[in-house]
């Protein structure tokens, strides 16, 4: 069954095309149940385009990916069973703005979990409490700060209690005082045993938490090491160029 | 010099000036804050006051109040013939529905206004229930109380039927099914699925590229052609139905325009949710459109209330039509009957429409949640 999978996520040769760019090319890339990895690459290089394949937000063309033992095919079935296992935080937070942070948080359990209401409301309490927001619960997303926003996004993944979280860019919309805050989330989470995939520039939170991190450049995945190493010695001139502009 | 400063005594609190406090402050802010808009304010101001004035002096000053046919109404220089109106009043209301069945009508009227009261005022619980009973159990009570010829009930066939409660029948029933048939043809229309999509834009941009008066004309004559020889559905039946799809297609375009207006991250953070797509459209999507779109689903609304007097070319005695065969009765037809009746009947479509826009305002307040994109 699903849960014996040896790996959390495997991608093996899977390239993705938009119209004639090839925007993924020949990704491999396996993930062991509780490994973080960060990802990190100059813009346009692939690396959201690669976690959202992982979810199916969007489609590959070519190649296998399997998510903890499912394989992501067309079957509507198995798309809608990774997305149960899998937790996505987005740049833009994309909460609902038309529903409280509470409701935002139980919506998914009980809509796709079928979970009973109070049920998923002290579910949602402990997880708003584990961000450190529990007394937001019955405003609106729209009355709450940047960082607010983006650890009720948190919470609300965890709410489905996915087996694998996906971040993309979490912090990079966030004034510098609310980075922090967001981060230390992440850390807690990382130090939970999470299996988490996350594209981030913050390369001191990569060096506190991944288990590896991989730089891509134009759809490849360039190189790839544990972070000390990877940022001691980059091997590819490629990685050498981009952490000289990130690291100043 | 040094360009240091430091302040040692507070600087007073003084009260403000005249110009800027005070009532003549607010006229002068208001209506005259420049030479120019104080001359436009005043010429305005005139005319309005003229105009007011002159509706005035017809509708009261010089009004007729009492009369028993069109003799005083008839006078020279009398204004509105308000006994007219007294009298063709019921007529009105329940057109030519025979009286000793009227309370049939009244028990429509009643239980539509008292669930409708319950559906819209947000402080009375059971809103479940109540829509069930509005959408569901109404309509078909409505159907069988008012055609009868079932349970006892005297048949009063539809062309029997007229003024308000046709009106309000007609009107009702395409608002009602405007919205669901709007959605679905505007999700529809921006569906993957190309044949879904082309059926659907089809659809709308014929229906919208016709005149509601034709559309009218066509469901009257050309729909025996659809149907089986020999079956020539009710003339209410085809107008409501005539009337409900035009609104559809209408309602749909509006609809479609608060679709596009949400981002797509809300449909991304949906499906990561692993919300299937029926769920993710009505649970997150729809809520968000229609908030958007509401004043231009309220303006549809007040357009398809107005709309349905249109009704009279295929011989419907609608509201409008009702009124204008009274201005036939020889024992009212003077000078001021008509627009004495005019006047009324606008008044009574305006009360309705200025009541939905009110409403629609009040629920745009209550519905904003702080966010603004
Ligand atoms: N829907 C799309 N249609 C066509 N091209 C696209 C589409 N989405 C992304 N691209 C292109 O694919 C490439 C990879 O995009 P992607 O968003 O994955 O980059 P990224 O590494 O996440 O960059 P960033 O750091 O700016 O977020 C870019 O060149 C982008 O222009
Ligand atoms: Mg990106």
């Amino acid at each position: 069954m699903a849960s014996n999978a040896q790996f959390a996520v495997e991608m093996k040769s899977v390239n993705k095309w938009y119209g004639q760019f090839h925007v993924l090319r020949d990704i491999n890339l396996e993930v062991k149940k509780g490994e973080r990895i960060v990802i990190c690459g100059p813009s346009g290089s692939g690396k959201s385009t690669m976690i959202r394949c992982i979810n199916r937000l969007e489609e590959h063309q070519n190649g296998d990916i399997v998510v903890d033992g499912i394989p992501l095919t067309a079957n509507l079935k198995n798309i809608d069973d990774v997305r149960r296992e899998v937790g996505m935080v987005f740049q833009h937070f994309n909460l609902f703005p038309h529903l409280t942070v509470m409701e935002n948080c139980t919506l998914a359990p009980i809509w796709v979990r079928k979970m009973p209401k109070a049920e998923a409301e002290a579910a949602a309490m402990k997880f708003l409490t584990r961000v450190k927001i529990p007394e937001q619960a019955q405003k609106y997303p729209g009355q709450l700060s940047g960082g607010q926003q983006q650890r009720v996004a948190i919470a609300r993944s965890l709410c489905m209690n996915p087996k694998i979280m996906l971040f993309d860019e979490p912090t990079s919309a966030l004034d510098p005082e609310m980075i922090k805050e967001v981060l230390e989330v992440m850390v807690d989470l990382a130090q939970g045993g999470m299996t988490m995939l996350c594209v981030t520039h913050e390369m001191a939170f990569a060096r506190q938490v991944a288990n590896r991190v991989i730089f891509m450049d134009q759809g490849q995945i360039v190189e790839e090491n544990e972070p000390n190493e990877f940022f001691k010695h980059p091997k590819s001139p490629r990685t050498k160029l981009f952490l000289e502009q990130i690291l100043h | 010099m040094s360009i240091a400063f430091v302040r040692t005594a507070d600087a007073p609190l003084l009260p403000a000036p005249p110009t800027v406090v005070g009532w003549q402050a607010a006229l002068r802010h208001r209506f005259m804050p420049t030479p120019l808009s104080g001359v436009a304010s005043i010429v305005v101001g005139t005319l309005l006051v003229w105009v007011l004035w002159t509706i005035l002096d017809w509708a009261l000053i010089r009004a007729v109040f009492v009369a028993p046919d069109r003799v005083l109404c008839n006078a020279e220089g009398a204004g509105a013939c308000w006994p007219f109106i007294g009298e063709k009043l019921l007529q009105w209301v329940y057109g030519f529905y025979p009286h000793s069945e009227r309370w049939r009508v009244n028990i429509v009227y009643l239980m539509g206004a008292v669930s409708l009261a319950g559906l819209l005022i947000p402080r009375i619980p059971w809103k479940g229930w109540n829509a069930i009973f509005f959408f569901v159990i109404y309509p078909v009570i409505t159907f069988f109380l008012l055609l009868g010829g079932r349970f006892g009930l005297t048949y009063v066939e539809t062309s029997q039927w007229g003024g308000m409660l046709v009106t309000l029948v007609l009107a009702v029933t395409a608002i009602v099914t405007s919205v669901p048939i709007g959605i679905l043809l505007a999700l529809g229309r921006r569906s993957e699925m190309r044949v879904v999509s082309l059926l659907c834009t089809l659809f709308i941009e014929v229906v919208r590229g016709v005149p509601l008066v034709l559309v009218l004309f066509m469901a009257a004559n050309m729909f025996p052609l659809f149907m089986p020889p020999g079956v020539n559905p009710d003339k209410l039946l085809k107008a409501v139905i005539g009337t409900a799809l035009f609104a559809s297609a209408y309602m749909a375009e509006v609809i479609r325009g608060g679709l596009q207006a949400i981002p797509k991250g809300q449909y991304e953070a949906s499906q990561a949710l692993g919300l299937p797509y029926w769920k993710m459209m009505g649970l997150i999507v729809m809520p968000q459109a229609l908030k958007i779109v509401i004043p231009g689903i309220v303006n549809n609304f007040i357009g398809l209330f107005k709309d349905t007097s249109l009704v009279t070319v295929v011989g419907i005695f609608d509201l409008l039509g009702i009124v204008q065969s009274g201005f036939n009765d020889p024992k009212w037809a003077s000078a001021q009957t008509g627009n004495t009746g005019y006047f009324a009947l606008a008044m009574i479509y305006w009360v309705f429409c200025f009541g939905m826009s009110r409403y629609s305002m009040y629920i745009e307040r209550k519905l904003n949640t702080g966010h603004k994109r």
